[in-house]
């Protein structure tokens, strides 16, 4: 047999090491092994801004009237939850889901100090950071860091996007982000990275450029396990064609089948509504609304509704008062929406924010978003959340 | 060897400015790394030209309001229309500054107002007082840090970005005097909450005006008595500012900022006690701390080079600079730094960008490797960066509303909105391998173009272009700009 001796160029005086197969790309030949009844959390981030109060309207409250003569949502307009509180009109399939116990609202979420800047306040829901650190990882990168073990697979967390937020970077791992799992499989077939990928000689120590080959060559093995994946179990439910609506049919395909993702991770924006927000609000909830119908629908039919939790959340809510331009500005604590067959409490799981008790015009928040990220992290997805939020935390009761 | 001494000045050039230029290839393996410092210290040496983008839309509505003397007499549509057009200017002032990168001769002037762009980060919309602050930046880049600091502490778009305009003796705003302290002078843990709020007493009254002067307003200032690190006194801003940079813990925070972004992610503590203590008793000189670091043997050491990875800019301005290039829409460079993480301009907050392997996921590797052929046109890129509701105030992009952004080569039309056209002229750098014979073309082409790494020849080769001399360099190059060592330097 012949064997071409390559003709590898050594640049620089890089000392050679000896040819190793490392450790991830051996433990890749492994079959992935994903027990039944398996957990999973979807994440719908509601870039922009989210306007709170008129998501969840108290109904029965003049400070909230007076403060919005036009943009006020009016108790028969509102989708009925109690004698207190309505949801907005569009959001009709989350009314049946409360009707089914599978709506859980928390209200009055945030943190102290809130910053009114998108990208600030997104940066420090994104890592669950104090308002006044910066941390340059997010929750579920950390996440990562913590539950991956050596050799597993880094589809754990996926964003369907085609950038990586924030949010899924840890200190050693970090999420994949695609758009489409045939998009993202066409364009890692290519020979020419392939090829590199496999002729690249790990040394004993890890050099510099190690990290991207092995992030290369696990993102093109990758490629291939989620397309693989999302092929066995496609989804047969009708969804609507819109961004979120093709999105979380791909998230549904993959829940089907064998893959071992534990986090999705989806935005829908921009709700940052200065002006005519009742137009954007209602077009925004009008796609939420159709998405998250096929989607509930589909786990409901494959029987994993009980297993998945679907959670929203938007870097800050939006002042009380309505502004001059038929819109509102940048507030402070906000609502979260919880889905699932599995939750333990539902419906307005507190009390709505307090219109009489404002600082500067804004609300005041009663949770704290982290104490959310640790509930889901200990009580869903089985993780150490002190070593991930870097605190210990007040777990809620909803799941 | 030869080879050293070129690989040695490609360290220098990329780590000290953006990388050779297709017309420096030449002198790589002949001048001593010294002199090279040393030439490109002068020419960085005269002061750079003020950098002037704003529109005359701009200027017009600017000079209106200042007539008029106050903001609040707008009408929301007309603050909405200054907002939209300092938005575009600002993309202008990113474009034109990537040019001068790209095109200008001071480089290492350049390359360290980079590097306190994202030191004094700052996102601001208005285009006047970025102007103003990339000016300070890039006038004082290699003179005096305690200039710089000061410059920069009474800039309008540092004052209003950290909310000092707010900072007022009824009630203090801490938010500037926790950055200054934390980011640009000390870094945490070497000053307790209690000095913030002193330093936040004597920074009361800083401002700016419309114009953005810097304006001391004394009813707005605390006058009282403050107790700051340890000492007590009248003290106003200034007074804080130098304490601070009395303090060896300043000197040391930047030596060990400036070894990390320059030599290497990890600090060495001996070499980075060793430059602090010289940037202090050499009263802040920026040039003097960057002559110990460029002239150092261990700034070439073995473990040094090609172990850093390029941030987007870096990558870009590296690709441009080597291989010159006309943008039909010079705009799609903003769509690659998006992509990529880095937009001039818009730090991800006022930390900077963290840099390091944070720059690489699955995503951005694949879009920087396949950087050059989208350039070269030999890839189709079909990609849609995240939305910045800081930059767009709930408006869409345009042209990228609910679609992907669709840039296709320019064998596709070109007049379908987003397609992207470039021509590389590549004459001056095919140019510059005339001597070299057919077999040795590829190892001269990886050799100027990548630091250090371990390069597939074979593989090179087998996906070169064989029918002229000029598609063998061409394809040959673009394969190495490809591969993962291209993306180290």
């Amino acid at each position: 047999m012949y064997i071409k001796r390559r003709n590898f160029l050594q640049l620089g005086s890089l000392a050679s090491g000896s040819m190793m197969i490392p450790n991830f790309l051996k433990a890749f030949e492994k079959p992935a092994a994903v027990p039944s009844g398996n957990k999973v959390v979807v994440i719908i981030q509601f870039s922009g801004g989210n306007d709170g109060l008129n998501t969840v309207i108290p109904v029965r409250n003049d400070i909230y009237y007076r403060q919005r003569p036009k943009l006020g949502i009016k108790k028969e307009a509102a989708l009925s939850i109690n004698e207190e509180a309505g949801l907005h009109p569009s959001l009709t399939a989350f009314r049946e889901l409360l009707d089914a116990g599978s709506l859980g609202i928390l209200n009055g979420v945030g943190y102290p100090n809130p910053d009114r800047s998108h990208f600030r306040s997104m940066d420090i829901w994104q890592s669950a950071s104090d308002s006044r650190e910066y941390i340059d990882t997010g929750w579920l990168g950390r996440y990562l860091d913590a539950q991956c073990k050596p050799g597993e697979r880094p589809t754990k967390a996926m964003e369907i996007d085609d950038v990586l937020s924030l949010v899924m970077k840890g200190e050693q791992m970090k999420g994949l982000a695609f758009r489409d799992p045939r998009k993202l499989y066409g364009s890692s077939q290519e020979k020419f990275f392939k090829e590199l990928s496999a002729a690249h000689k790990y040394g004993g120590e890890e050099a510099p450029v190690d990290y991207l080959y092995k992030t290369m060559t696990e993102t093109l093995s990758s490629a291939d396990y989620i397309f693989q994946q999302s092929k066995l179990h496609p989804s047969r439910q009708a969804y609507p064609a819109s961004a979120l609506g093709q999105n979380l049919k791909t998230i549904a395909s993959l829940i089907f089948s064998e893959i071992n993702t534990k986090v999705y991770y989806v935005s829908l924006g921009s709700f940052d509504t200065h002006f005519a927000q009742e137009a954007q609000q209602k077009r925004l909830f009008t796609e939420l609304n159709e998405a998250v119908k096929s989607f509930t629908d589909d786990l409901k039919a494959n029987s994993r509704f009980d297993d998945v939790l679907l959670f929203t959340f938007s870097e800050f809510g939006r002042r009380v008062a309505q502004n001059a331009s038929g819109g509102t500005d940048h507030g402070t604590a906000n609502n979260m929406f919880f889905i699932s067959g599995g939750l333990k409490q539902k419906g307005l799981i507190n009390a709505l924010p307090d219109l009489s008790d404002l600082q500067e015009g804004d609300l005041k928040h009663t949770v704290d978003f982290r104490d959310v990220y640790a509930t889901v992290l200990h009580n869903w997805l089985d993780a150490d959340d002190s070593r991930i939020i870097g605190k210990k935390s007040n777990y809620l009761g909803f799941i | 060897m030869p080879e050293s001494k070129t690989s040695y000045n490609l360290h220098l050039l990329s780590r000290a400015g953006f990388g050779p230029a297709a017309s420096d290839i030449p002198l790589l393996d002949k001048i001593n790394r010294n002199d090279l410092f040393r030439q490109m210290l002068k020419s960085s040496s005269s002061v750079p030209e003020y950098i002037n983008v704003a529109s005359n839309v701009m200027q017009g509505l600017f000079k209106g309001i200042q007539e008029e003397g106050k903001m609040q007499q707008l009408t929301k549509e007309q603050k909405q229309e200054i907002r939209k057009q300092s938005r575009e200017d600002l993309k202008n002032l990113n474009l034109r500054w990537l040019e001068v990168m790209v095109n200008g001769n001071a480089a290492l002037r350049e390359k360290l107002s980079f590097f306190w762009h994202g030191h004094f980060a700052c996102r601001e919309i208005n285009i006047f007082y970025q102007q103003q602050l990339l000016d300070i930046i890039r006038k004082n880049a290699l003179g005096n840090f305690g200039d710089l600091l000061r410059e920069v502490s009474k800039s309008a778009s540092m004052l209003s970005f950290l909310n000092n305009q707010q900072n007022r003796k009824q009630s203090p705003n801490e938010n500037f005097a926790r950055e200054v302290m934390e980011l640009f002078t000390m870094g945490r843990g070497n000053y307790t909450e209690k000095d913030i709020k002193e330093a936040a007493r004597a920074f009361t009254g800083w401002g700016f005006n419309l114009a953005g002067e810097f304006v001391f307003r004394r009813n707005f200032h605390d006058a009282g008595v403050k107790t700051f690190m340890g000492k007590t006194g009248n003290f106003n801003g200034d007074d804080v500012l130098d304490m601070l940079l009395e303090n060896p813990q300043t000197a040391r925070f930047i030596s060990t900022k400036i070894y990390r972004f320059f030599v290497h992610d990890q600090a060495d503590e001996k070499r980075v006690n060793w430059l602090s203590q010289r940037f202090l008793k050499n009263n802040y000189d920026i040039s003097k701390l960057l002559e110990d670091i460029f002239t150092a043997d261990w700034f070439y050491a073995d473990e040094n080079i090609g172990a850093k990875i390029k941030s987007p800019i870096e990558l870009l301005v590296g690709i441009r600079r080597m291989l010159p290039m006309d943008f039909e829409q010079e705009q799609v460079q903003l769509l690659y730094q998006r992509l990529l993480g880095q937009v001039l301009f818009y730090p991800p907050n006022v930390a900077g960008w963290p840099g390091g392997k944070n720059w690489i996921d699955s995503s951005s590797l694949m879009y920087r490797l396949r950087l050059t052929r989208i350039l070269h046109d030999d890839d189709n890129f079909n990609a849609k960066p995240k939305d910045d509701d800081d930059v767009m105030m709930g408006q869409a992009d345009p042209g990228v509303k609910n679609k992907e952004q669709k840039i296709r080569n320019k064998k596709v039309a070109t007049s379908t909105r987003g397609l992207v056209n470039v021509d590389i002229d590549w004459a001056l750098y095919i140019s510059q391998f005339k001597q070299v014979p057919k077999e040795k073309l590829a190892v001269s082409i990886a050799v100027v173009l990548c630091t250090k790494g371990t390069i597939d020849l074979d593989l090179i080769q087998r996906y070169a272009e064989k029918d002229s001399r000029e598609d063998y360099i061409r394809s040959v190059t673009i394969a190495i700009m490809s591969l993962p060592e291209y993306q180290m330097h």
